[in-house]
């Protein structure tokens, strides 16, 4: 992070609902300041699709459920210094591996087949080559790639978020009271 | 006239008098007639105990004795255990495999074997072993395994297995079981004669305070592991109010490789028995229970042969040794087979008729133990030292041992040795001089103490065998050199996994963890991070899991760890991209794969990263 340059940071929603992303979008005024100090690459909020240089920091909502969402993590180990899981989904999955102790063809079936409120008449599974495969079952981020540091939450808070992104930034010592630690 | 399952639940229900307590009883004693305990049978006993349903579906899924689905007439249990593994357990299994056509879980077509696998059954000294309901098997070979199936499909008798008779009072008219004793070290207190009767004469002439004090300065403490000082227990228990008070005698000897106490109630039963009646007098008691073991039944009508001559001889019952105010008894209560019911409080809840969970401590079972009532529970080998220590003396113990491990210890030593079996050292004595007595010189390595105490490397074989070094319940297990230590502890993991009793999540899921990332380092696919990883997972499991299984179940591998670092960071390597070893993606597509009849792009694609 030297000279005038601008650190960069990057963000990605893997198998996640986008919450962990509205509460970073939750810290309101305060993400004018967080443009003067950081330059957004990839991220869903600016819709860039790639990260053009390295990135200091990248977040990771969501853990990884299909062949893509390892790709992407993967990609963001290569090109971010710090990753940080953020949010439930990320560090342990979340909701989505509700689905982990069920085999996964039952689990396609119960969605596209056999599901009370589902009407598919040709009884066919979505089979598209754009779709990405999915794993078998649902891994949290640092099981896929190593992962530096995790903040917790359902969502975390977005005064969780800023904090820990402006101690990231500054390089200081990460003091988070009590109460912006949330495990639900 | 057939009995109809109504009545048999009923005459059993009315054997323990309708006591919910005593569920237990009466789910084993179901077991044994049915094979098995049925929901039907679950909803007449909920009945006449006046309990819930789920209680007595509850207390049947915990043990590993008792099961809702009929098992076969006779039930082959083969000891799983590290040791019975060294020892040719695979090669056993499969010879019963292919004699009854059946794998591990299952039961013969025409219902009379199933085939099962158990924890550490307590032979490890004569390894692989089994059990064919009560009776015990030993020294297993892929022939004897084909001869007992043939046996059994010929006259289905259990008993009938027993092909010779182990030595000393294993070929009591009332035990007749094979299992050998391997005394090897007789030492001064412990495995020498004694006068039967002496010790409690000599203590009734004492006041219950005298004892206790005597006790004390005899610096008796607990054998079964925890070094728990056992006049201190004692002086609690006196002291805390109750209208009743109990003393337990912990034979629920579960720790893998641990089989002294079975020595000790082969050989000197009424060692046991005076020092549970000495207990008794000591903190006021007037019942003891001996909790024995389930995989230990073949002993119980011999114990209870022993318990009745105490009676006629008036050395228990009302007014012993002619002293009005001493009334004992002692009755036995087993086991179900649940390595976790060896801790305390987890026995306790056992013998109240409950899941062998363990309880929250405080309060301790000194003030409010079994049925809510003052309890010391001690070992097998606590007791039978409080008897020696009735007959030779505070001194003649104290000469033995060190400041603050006084006496002596039994060991149960098996392994790679030549001479496995059961030894008596004075405490003090270093891992090399036991090592030499058993004809282990050659060892690798030694688990002290079973998994729940820890892995030496040669470096630690001069330490000692006390409290305040190497700590030992008694299992002493050697490794040769050329053995698999992470296949060893990998074994242990297993264990701890199976037996945890799933109450507490560092435990459940820490036992789980370990387990796994065990068997990541053992294939390659495993990270230096991984490693350190274990000690974290190790230090949360001891600090926030509320029994002595999860506080220590973590050892094998952490111990392991420390005694022998390079065995584990050779095989752990770091990625150059800080991906994880362990995920393949591959393997994780294959389901998804087939679904949908096409080839992963990802799994396989990129140059260079070769198909993670």
């Amino acid at each position: 992070m030297s000279g005038n340059e601008k650190p960069k940071i990057a963000t990605t929603s893997l198998c996640g609902c986008f919450g962990c992303h509205m509460s970073l979008l939750d810290i309101d005024l305060r993400i004018l300041d967080l443009a003067e100090i950081v330059e957004f690459s990839r991220s869903p909020i600016n819709d860039l699709k790639t990260i053009e240089d390295r990135a200091a920091v990248g977040l990771i909502e969501g853990g990884c459920a299909n062949e893509e969402n390892v790709e992407v993590l993967r990609e963001f180990r290569r090109q971010c210094d710090v990753l940080v899981s953020v949010g439930d989904c990320a560090i342990s999955g979340g909701i989505p591996a509700l689905r982990n102790t069920i085999p996964l063809s039952e689990c396609l079936d119960e969605a596209y087949r056999n599901g009370p409120s589902t009407v598919n008449e040709s009884g066919d599974i979505p089979n598209d080559p754009e779709i990405p495969l999915l794993l078998n079952k649902v891994y949290p981020a640092h099981e896929v790639v190593k992962i530096d540091y995790h903040l917790p939450g359902c969502p975390p808070p977005a005064d969780t978020l800023w904090t820990a992104l402006v101690a990231l930034l500054s390089g200081k010592p990460l003091d988070l009271p009590y109460k912006l630690l949330k495990y639900d | 006239m057939m009995e109809t399952l109504g009545d048999l639940v009923r005459g059993t229900c009315d054997l323990v008098h309708r006591d919910r307590t005593r569920l237990l009883d009466v789910a084993r004693i179901v077991q044994e007639r049915l094979g098995c305990v049925p929901g039907s049978a679950m909803d007449l006993i909920a009945s006449h105990l006046d309990v819930k349903r789920i209680d007595v579906e509850s207390l049947v899924s915990f043990y590993s004795f008792l099961s809702k689905e009929p098992e076969g007439k006779v039930v082959i249990r083969l000891s799983d255990d590290v040791v019975d593994r060294m020892a040719g357990y695979d090669a056993v299994l499969a010879a019963f495999r292919d004699e009854l056509g059946i794998g591990l879980g299952e039961k013969t077509p025409d219902g009379s074997i199933s085939l099962t696998r158990t924890a550490c059954i307590g032979m490890c000294d004569q390894a692989p072993s089994a059990l064919a309901n009560d009776t015990v098997l030993t020294d297993l070979t892929p022939q004897a395994a084909r001869a007992i199936v043939r046996g059994l499909r010929e006259h289905g008798d259990p008993k009938r297995l027993v092909n010779r008779l182990g030595d000393g009072q294993n070929a009591h008219p009332l035990v007749l079981s094979m299992v050998g004793n391997h005394i090897r070290r007789a030492g001064p207190i412990l495995l020498s004669p004694g006068k039967r009767g002496r010790a409690v004469e000599l203590t009734l002439s004492l006041h219950p305070a005298e004892v206790i004090r005597a006790i004390k300065a005899a610096r008796l403490r607990g054998r079964g592991g925890a070094g728990f000082p056992a006049g201190m227990k004692w002086e609690f228990t006196r002291a805390a109010p109750g209208e009743r008070k109990y003393i337990i005698c912990n034979a629920d000897e579960g720790e893998p490789g641990t089989f002294k106490d079975r020595v000790l109630l082969t050989e000197f039963p009424d060692r046991v028995f005076a020092g549970m009646t000495i207990a008794g007098y000591a903190i006021g008691a007037e019942e003891g229970i001996l909790y024995l073991r389930a995989e230990y039944a073949y002993l119980v009508p011999y114990l209870e042969e022993v318990l009745a001559k105490r009676r006629v001889e008036g050395l228990l019952g009302d007014h012993i040794e002619g002293k009005f105010s001493m009334s004992f008894d002692i009755r036995i209560q087993l086991g179900a087979g649940a390595y976790v019911c060896g801790e305390e409080t987890a026995l306790i809840s056992s013998m109240e008729g409950l899941r062998g969970d363990p309880k929250n401590r405080p309060p301790f079972p000194a003030q409010s133990g079994y049925l809510g009532y003052p309890t010391s529970v001690n070992n097998v080998e606590t007791l039978c030292c409080v008897t020696r220590i009735a007959e030779i003396g505070v001194a003649t113990f104290c000469q033995y041992g060190t400041e603050q491990s006084a006496g002596t210890k039994l060991l149960s030593i098996s392994g790679d040795v030549t001479r496995p079996g059961v030894y008596e050292v004075p405490f003090g004595v270093t891992l090399r001089e036991v090592l030499v007595m058993c004809g282990g010189e050659e060892a690798g390595a030694a688990q002290v103490g079973g998994p729940s105490g820890q892995l030496v490397g040669p470096e630690g074989f001069d330490r000692a065998i006390t409290y305040e070094d190497l700590s030992t319940g008694g299992a002493l297990v050697v490794f040769g050199r050329d053995r698999d230590l992470l296949a060893m502890m990998y074994g242990y993991m297993e264990f701890f996994e199976e037996e945890s009793c799933g109450y507490c999540t560092p435990c459940r899921v820490g036992n789980e963890l370990l387990k796994n990332g065990l068997l990541r380092v053992m294939e390659g696919r495993a990270e230096p991070d991984d490693l350190e990883q274990f000690r974290a997972i190790g230090k949360t499991m001891k600090a926030t899991s509320r029994c002595g299984l999860g506080q220590t179940s973590w050892r094998p591998l952490v111990t392991a760890l420390d005694a022998f670092p390079d065995l584990l960071a050779g095989k752990v390597v770091s990625d150059p991209d800080g991906f994880c070893r362990s995920f393949d993606l591959k393997a994780e597509v294959s389901q998804a794969e087939g679904i949908a009849g096409r080839k992963s792009e990802h799994a396989g694609r990129k140059g260079g990263d070769d198909g993670r």
